[in-house]
Order: structure tokens, then sequence, then C-alpha cells
């Protein structure tokens, strides 16, 4: 049983990431950043509790058989350690060794299609690894040539990683791949560090309790996402807003046009999270450092860091 | 009843009471433990006698395989049977147990960051070799740190999961009326108990005690909060007391919160004591005390546990444990068939870390099985099929500089090496390498910068690296083969950038005699040389002379004569030596 995601105390801007990509698993992931003990972990796998039931067609490994009804979003927690046939997908050993037939068994790859998978740690993470999950997530096609089988699956999934920047910084060419970069912090406020260690007490003591005392606010959240998936599509962007949007890419140099992309997207997710029809500039303001903050090209000896970078921007855009 | 409280801080009596706590309570994780071998046994020893009898005790080697640590295919079976046969690795083994893992310090972070997913979760879960397996596992963890320099320790990833950091160094005669004496729970005790704290959830003082306290201290991490509330329950539990007293919350704060402490407190009168904000309140009870006497004797207790060295530590800008520095990423230093990318497969037997490679070794066997005769649906294999997989992996590179910070021209150089670093470092990213930084000036070298990736300390420890004084050369050079032959020692492939202008004046004693310097230079860079240490000789004097020439052939190392270099003229010269 995991942490209910409405008992999280602060960390606002973890939690409206973690939102947004479930409102539109487009975004291209989430990564989160911070030093230990500020819960990071805790938050992303709360997520999956969270999330509303898709069609069977949509999760899970696709044959290309017909499945009917609907399931849980997949949510794969991936073990660190995972060798390449796992998470690929390889020959079912039992059956080529019990009955000599060659069979596809699907990974992890697979098994979060249509969902979520996590990534703790994704610097200790082997570079083939974090390379083949990459390549996955763009294409959201899995292609197995290995063992003498040939196999092609749907595998879309939101890629959420952790990790902490002191145990090794991520290639940059990785970092630019995920949607949203999220800088986690423990809280510095009396009040707040007293609360959290109140709930992480009474949840490790009484979880059934707990999670019963958070069950309300747990669905009302449930029904928000799945509200925002249902209109996201509609929401619109006015052509102000689009320019808005480009010009603080320039301003703030963000390379490439993924950045520009996931801005829009990750905007019109909080508008349809928000339940609003129409993006505007506060949108813009709010995803801002999410979608840019891992984007801008690094200076050395520039102690600025990106986020301010990015604020000073929208604030000379705004004036 | 907790008499020691008072009394001089004991380490041995505190690390045997630690060790009770986590029997009582697992959820305090374990401890870490440093210093004399026989007193380490006997904490072990008091652990185990305090979880219940017969549970598994794990030692866990370092050259231990994910296999064997997470568990996976059981191959003897496997084959035995015709069908997957998997089997539990040693985390899961330890279930309800201990798990003890010597010499930590030299552990790899990827095995640290393993245990570390698992005492978060609860829970092994396997993914590999076409096995997929859950287990759920909960044990008391003891982590020997044997490392000598402060440089070294344990991974900062387990460190920081343990309740209990515990130096025992220069602890005599252990075992032997160091017992505080506390009573051994009886099993039927557990139930009465079981209640022990259950108001604590409603009584915010002491929370707030707890997290004034870690704040006061400087400690950033939530963790340790929660592990000091689970250390004063198991302690009240320890005292049969149903709640936690004045006394247990004082012994958390020294055992938990006061070996991570990062900064000395503010003089007692200026210890916060503005009223807990009561808008975080859920109960809305009324907020009369405004500060209990009970955090000034619980903060009083920490800081009289504060190791002597705080200090010290704290104006060095670490922590006292965990290692972050020798942060390695994915990229894998193990030359053994362990992992990397796959290359195909050879003749020979799994084990020891190397991994069948099925279908080869199907594919070896299956020419034999009309001759083997065996029955329908059955593989027939032996031994001489069996194929074990091979990997490539790749070494990691540690570029070392060895900046002369003397003189007075030292500010300029500096600057220039600095930059340097910096231009590699981002080039590090991409390359997965490493860069240390040596600097040595008047009687000493200091390793300014430990071998690292990360720009963010990368850049700290550059901005105030100071210059002048005499030359050291000699004491430089052997700072630089040091490092290069501990980087050597774990795998990695070290690279040596001297950056000086060849004119030694003082000694490898700290003597300032010209002469003898000269010659301590020379046969501390024959060293570098003897050892095979590939390296670049920057003479960065104004007009380049035969000594820096002289050296670098000492050194079998390449001389690059600039007068004068910048950053960017470094970078390019060494990247062209790395490739010559």
């Amino acid at each position: 049983m995991s942490f209910p995601f409405s008992a999280i105390v602060g960390q606002d801007e973890m939690k409206l990431a973690l939102l947004i990509a479930a409102v539109d698993p487009r975004i291209g992931g989430v990564m989160v950043f911070g030093d230990r003990g500020t819960g990071k972990s805790t938050a992303v796998r709360s997520l999956a509790a969270l999330l509303p039931h898709v069609p069977a067609e949509q999760a899970g490994y696709q044959d290309g058989s017909p499945c009917k009804g609907s399931v849980p979003v997949p949510f794969v927690d991936l073990p660190l350690g995972a060798t390449e046939d796992r998470v690929v997908g390889a020959l079912d050993l039992e059956r080529a060794l019990g009955a000599g037939i060659k069979a596809f068994e699907p990974g992890l790859l697979a098994r979060a299609n249509g969902g979520f998978l996590y990534v703790d740690e994704v610097n200790l993470l082997e570079d083939h690894i974090v390379d083949l999950l990459l390549d996955v997530a763009a294409s959201g096609e899995n292609v197995v040539e290995r063992d003498g089988l040939s196999v092609r699956h749907p595998a879309r999934f939101v890629l959420i990683g952790s990790g902490n920047p002191e145990e090794g910084e991520l290639r940059p060419q990785l970092l630019d791949r995920f949607g949203l970069s999220v800088e986690v912090r423990t809280p510095q406020d009396l009040g707040q560090r007293v609360e959290i260690l109140k709930r992480c007490d009474m949840f490790e003591r009484e979880p059934v309790a707990f999670a019963a005392k958070w069950h309300r606010a747990e669905r009302k959240t449930v029904k928000r996402i799945a509200a925002g998936r249902a209109v996201v599509a509609s929401v619109t962007l006015s052509d102000a807003i689009l320019a808005l949007a480009s010009r603080l890419c320039l301003n703030v140099a963000a390379d490439g046009l993924r950045g520009e992309l996931t801005l829009m997207r990750s905007a019109r997710a909080l508008a349809a999270l928000e339940g609003v029809c129409e993006v505007d500039a506060g949108h813009i303001a709010r995803v801002a450092p999410l979608a840019l903050r891992h984007r801008l090209r690094r200076d050395v000896l520039d102690e600025t860091g990106s986020t301010a970078r990015i604020e000073r921007a929208l604030e000379e855009l705004a004036a | 009843m907790i008499a020691s409280s008072d009394a001089t801080p004991n380490a041995l009596a505190d690390a045997i009471l630690a060790a009770r706590l986590c029997a009582i309570d697992p959820r305090l994780c374990g401890l870490v433990l440093r210093g004399d071998p026989d007193a380490r046994n006997a904490v072990i020893a008091a652990l185990q006698a305090g979880l219940p009898a017969d549970v598994a005790v794990r030692r866990v080697p370092l050259h231990v395989d994910d296999e064997r640590l997470l568990g996976g295919i059981d191959l003897t079976e496997t084959l035995a049977r015709g069908e997957a046969v998997s089997r539990i690795g040693l985390l899961a083994e330890a279930d309800g147990g201990m798990l003890v893992l010597p010499m930590a310090d030299r552990l790899s972070d990827a095995t640290a960051a393993r245990i570390a997913a698992v005492i978060d979760t609860g829970e092994v879960v396997i993914e590999r070799d076409g096995i997929a397996l859950r287990a759920g596992t909960r044990f008391v963890t003891v982590v020997l740190d044997d490392g000598i320099e402060p440089e070294e320790g344990p991974p900062a990833a387990l460190v920081e999961r343990m309740a209990f950091w515990i130096d025992l160094e220069g602890v005599r005669s252990p075992g032997l009326g160091q017992d505080p004496g506390y009573p051994v729970l009886a099993p039927e005790d557990d139930r009465m108990l079981e209640q022990v704290g259950c108001e604590a959830a409603e009584t915010p003082e002491l929370l707030e005690v707890v997290v004034r306290t870690a704040a006061v201290l400087g400690i950033d991490s939530i963790r340790p909060v929660l592990f000091a509330l689970r250390a004063a329950r198991a302690s009240a539990k320890l005292a049969r007391r149903c709640a936690i007293a004045d006394a247990d919350l004082t012994l958390a704060a020294r055992l938990v919160l006061a070996p991570r402490a990062t900064r000395m407190p503010a003089p007692a009168d200026e210890t916060p004591s503005e009223p807990p904000p009561p808008s975080q309140r859920d109960d809305g009870e009324e907020d009369s005390a405004v500060t209990a006497p009970i955090e000034d004797i619980v903060l009083a207790a920490a800081l009289a546990a504060l190791p002597k060295n705080v200090l010290a530590r704290i104006a060095a800008g670490r922590s006292r444990r965990g290692r972050n520095i020798n942060a390695r990423g994915g990229g894998e230093r193990r030359k053994s068939s362990v992992r990397g990318r796959p290359m195909g497969a050879r003749a020979g037997v799994p084990g020891g870390g190397q991994r069948l490679a099925l279908i080869d070794t199907l594919r070896a066997a299956a020419p034999w099985q009309t001759v083997r005769k065996c029955g329908p649906g059955r593989v027939a294999i032996r031994r001489d099929d069996l194929r074990v997989r091979r990997f490539e992996t790749r070494a990691e590179a540690v570029t070392i500089f060895a900046v002369d910070a003397s003189g007075s021209s030292a500010l300029a150089r500096l600057a220039e090496a600095k930059g340097a670093v910096e231009l590699l470092l981002a080039e590090a990213y991409v390359k997965r390498a490493q860069v240390a930084l040596v600097a040595f000036r008047g009687s000493t070298a200091e390793i300014v910068l430990p071998p690292t990736r990360s720009l963010a300390r990368a850049r700290r420890s550059l901005a105030d690296l100071p210059g002048g004084g005499g030359t050291p050369l000699a004491a430089g050079l052997n700072a630089a083969r040091d490092l290069a032959e501990a980087a050597r020692a774990r795998g990695r492939t070290p690279f040596v950038v001297i950056l000086t202008d060849g004119r030694a004046n003082i000694a490898a004693d700290g003597s300032a005699v010209r002469n003898r310097a000269q010659t301590d230079a020379t046969s501390a860079a024959k060293a570098v040389g003897a050892a095979g240490i590939p390296a670049a000789f920057i003479d960065i004097s104004a007009r380049s002379r035969p000594e820096g020439a002289a050296l670098a052939a000492a050194m079998g190392a390449r001389y690059l004569p600039l007068p004068r270099a910048d950053a960017t003229a470094v970078h390019a010269a060494i990247s062209q030596a790395r490739k010559a």
C-alpha cells in the first residue's frame, strides 16, 4: 500500500508535474531531481493509486487479440538490476525448455504500455537500459529482434525518473528527452515538517485507517484527472498565447523545438485539469519552469539557476 | 532509567543500546558502525540477541552479483526439471533477520542502490533472466565502515537510510561491563507494549520537539526526524514504559540526530522560541505550551553527543559520512562478464557473476539430442553445452590535474587550470569521465577536488582555491600519483595532467632546501613513470627551461611547453595528448 498522494505535504510543483503527465501522457515524461529524504519516490509511487481506468485495448501487452472491458492504468516500477531481456521481453524460458516452443514473453515495456514506467535513481541505471527506454518512449513501439524472435508491439508509456544530482548528473541528451523536470527540496517550514512527521508516522502505524481518512480526497483527484483527460483535446490555445510561448523560449534560449511543444502541451493539460477551456498566460507562467528548466544551455560559470532565468524572462515578457 | 544520558556518552554502550532499539523496531533500518572490529562484533551479537532466535543472518560480500543479492534463476534446478525455477537472493533470505555489509566503504553504488530500494519498499522485485519475482522482506542492516580517509565511506544512499551512525574508534575492552543492563523483552510482553507511544500522534508538542531539534542542528532530510521518533518509541518500549518519556527523546536526539548535525546551533538564548504555527493543526487544539523546557533538554543531549570534529567538518562543508564524491552513475567499472553491452557468448559454466546464455546453450545442445536419446519434450543438456554471456564495459577515465598554485603568478595560472577543469567536466557528462584536482603550494599538496563528475561540486570546490607560497612539486606529484593509483584500484583509467613551471623549491618533507626539492621532485616523477600512469606535463613558465622537460621525461609524460596557457589551449592539448 502506498502513501496517499493527497496526504503529501507541500511539494506542489512535483504534484503538479505528475498530474499534468497523468492528464496528457504525450508530455514526454517527468524527471524528479532532489536530495535524499525529500519524498521523491513516495510521491511518484502514490500516483499509481490515482490513475483512472482505461479501455483494456489501450493498456498492457497487445498481441493483436481483442480484449474488452477496462483496466487500471498500468504503473510499472522498474527495479534496479533489471536485465535487458526482462525489460524488452524475450523468449519464454519455461516453454522453450519444457516444450521446445518458441514463444515471446512480454517484458516490462509491454506491461507499462498505456501507463507509467517509473525508474528510481535513474542516474544509477545502466546506460544501455536507459538508451533503450528513451528510444521506446519516443517511438511508442517496442521492436524485439533477439533469441530468434521477431516481435513488435505498442509500448506507449510515460517515463518518470527520479534521482539525486549529488550521485552523478544525467547526460544532457537524456535530460532533454524528459518533458518536465522538477527540483524537489525538503520543506523548511517547521509547521510543515511537523505535519509530515505526523502523517508519515500515522501512515506507518495504521496504514489502512490513514488511507481511509484520505480516501475522499484521493477520489476527488482521480475524478479531476479523468475529467482533464476527457477535455484536454478540446482546450484551445489562442495565437497570442502561442506567440507568448515562442517568445519565452527564444528569450531564455531553450534548445530545440521540444521545449515549445512541451510548454504548450503542458499548459493545455493544466487548463484541462482546472476545467478551463482556454489556455491563458497564467497557465504558461506556471508550467514554464517545469517545461524549460532542463533545456537551457548550461553556462558553467553562470551561477544563476535555470528557474531564476525563466522567471526573469517571464517578468520581462509581462512588462 | 536511562542513566547513561547523564553520564559521559560511552560509544559502545550507545551502540549496543542502538542495536537493541533496532531489534525492537526493524524500521529503524540499522546501524553504521565504524572502528574497532571486536567492539563491532559485540554490537552485532547484541543485535542478534535482541532478534528472535533462529533468524537469518546474511553477510553480503563485496563481489556479490545481482543474482545472489536479489535472486534469479536457479540453473541446476531449471535444467534438472525442465522448467524455470527461481531462487531468492540474500536480501529476501534475510527477511526478519539481519544483513551485515562488511567493508561497506568499498561497496559499489550500484549494489548500495539495490539494497536501498529494497529497504524503502520492503520487498525485493526481480525482473531478470526471464524471471519475475516478488518477495517481501524487512531486515536490520549493519553497515561496517572501514574507511580511513574522511573521503572514504559507505555509499551515501545507504548511510542515509540507517538510523544510527556510531563511531567505535578508540573503544577498549569491549563486551565486558559495558552492558547498561537493559531488560531483554520477552515475547509475551509484546502485546502489552504494542500500545506504547500510541498517543504520540495526539501530542504535537512531542513531534515539534523532534522537528525543532533537527532544524536547530541543520538536518535537512526528513528521514532522521522519523528515525528519531521511532527510536524514542523503541526506547520507551525497551524501558517498559507505555508512553514516550523525556529520557527517550533525549536518547533519540543523542543517537540519531547528533551524528547528522551539519551546523552548531545558535547560542541558547537565541534558540527559536516563536510559537509553532497553529494553522497546520488538523485537530485544532489550543496551543498553550510555548517552548517546553524538554526541548532544551533534548537539544542539550544532542549537543553533548556532537562529534568533537564537528566544527572542522562543518567548515570543510562536508557531512560526516557518505560518499558522494565517487559518483559513478551507471558506468560500470567491473571488467568481468557481468553487465554492459552484450557481446555474444562463449563456452563456460555459469556462476561467479557469469550468466547463462540460454539460447546459445540450447543451440549448442540441439544437434546431439537424437544421440542423447532424451524423452519427448525434454532437452538433454550437458556441461559442455553451457554458454555464458559476454559483455563489453567501458572503463571510466579519471583525469587528475596537479596544479602548481605557488608564487605570484599563481593566481592567473590557477584560473586557467580551473577553466580547463570546467571544460573537461562539461565534456565528462557525455563521456562519463571524471576529473580531480590537486593543488600544491606552500609546503604541502592538497586534494582540492576528489574525483567527481558533479558540476555543482566541482564549481564549489574550484571557486575558492587559494594561491601563493613555495613550490612543493614532489608533494604535488606524490598526491597525484596516490589519487591515480586509488582510481586504478577502483578499476578506472587515470590520466595525470601536471601544470607547473618545474621549479621545485620545497622538498617532500616540507623543508625549503632547493637542491633536495629538485631531487625529490625527480624521484617523485620517476615514481609516476614507474607506476605506468599516463601523464601530460604542461610547462607554464614564461620561458621554458630544461628542468620541465627532464621531469616530463622522468615521468614518461608528454611534454607541452605552454608559456601562456589558457583554458582552451590546455583543454586542446590534453585532448590531443590522450589520443596520442
